[in-house]
């Protein structure tokens, strides 16, 4: 049988990209969290700020991630999850930077 | 500037713009955006790595540069994600050649560089140092 088109596997397959991404925002906040809890209070406040940065991309990426049928795609989902890996880049660069001063 | 940034968080705007594609293309360019993503969430987490599993290094502070240039490339990886997943979005709606770029190419280099320079550093320490 050929169709021509591919109707189940490219919704799957971007639904699965969706969760890899998840999970490496999710090892990347571990990553994080492990460096910022060597030491002082700014510490525990930047580990506090990448937490919520990585409850806002789970509740992002979650729902592209799920599901069955046709998948969204686009939207202003993607600009708000590239907004938070910035993020996640900004407070590691204070986490680095803490131990300079 | 500002007018490229607000086009990203505005997709009515992105649907005005030609025809509606094959609903695959738009698939595969959201899955190349997220793999971009990936590499730069990547290189956030070999910074973050970096910083707290890196031996101190023969130069002072070269640690804390290492890692600091690898997040702030992971941002920048990020941004142009976003910005070639709308440019492509938008080429494809128009039916236009898809956008060029040389920012795989400049990134692979500085990455081999950095590399470079990191096995010129291990060399150093392992012969000039206790």
């Amino acid at each position: 049988m050929s169709t021509g088109r591919d109707p189940g596997l490219q919704p799957e397959r971007t639904r699965l990209a969706w969760r890899r991404t998840l999970l490496t925002v999710t090892v990347v906040t571990a990553l994080a969290v492990r460096l910022a809890s060597t030491g002082d209070p700014t510490g525990a406040l930047i580990a506090g700020g990448t937490v919520l940065v990585w409850g806002a991309l789970l509740v992002l990426c979650w729902p592209r991630g799920t599901g069955t049928g046709p998948a969204r795609t686009g939207g202003r989902t993607l600009p708000l999850v590239t907004v938070g890996t910035v993020v996640l880049a900004l407070l590691g660069v204070l986490l680095v930077l803490r131990g300079l001063w | 500037m500002w007018k490229t940034i607000r086009r990203w968080f505005d997709p009515a705007e992105l649907r005005s713009v030609g025809e509606p594609p094959d609903y695959r293309f738009s698939l595969a360019n959201e899955r190349t955006f997220l793999a971009w993503l990936r590499t730069g969430l990547a290189l956030v987490g070999g910074g973050l790595a970096a910083a707290q599993f890196l031996p101190p290094l023969p130069m002072s502070h070269l640690r804390e540069v290492i890692a600091v240039a690898l997040l702030l490339l992971g941002a920048a990886v990020a941004i142009r994600a976003v910005d070639h997943w709308a440019r492509t979005e938008r080429a494809i709606r128009l039916g236009q050649e898809l956008p060029a770029s040389r920012f795989p190419a400049i990134l692979a280099l500085a990455v081999g560089v950095g590399a470079l320079l990191l096995v010129v550093a291990v060399l150093m320490r392992a012969v000039g140092g206790p």
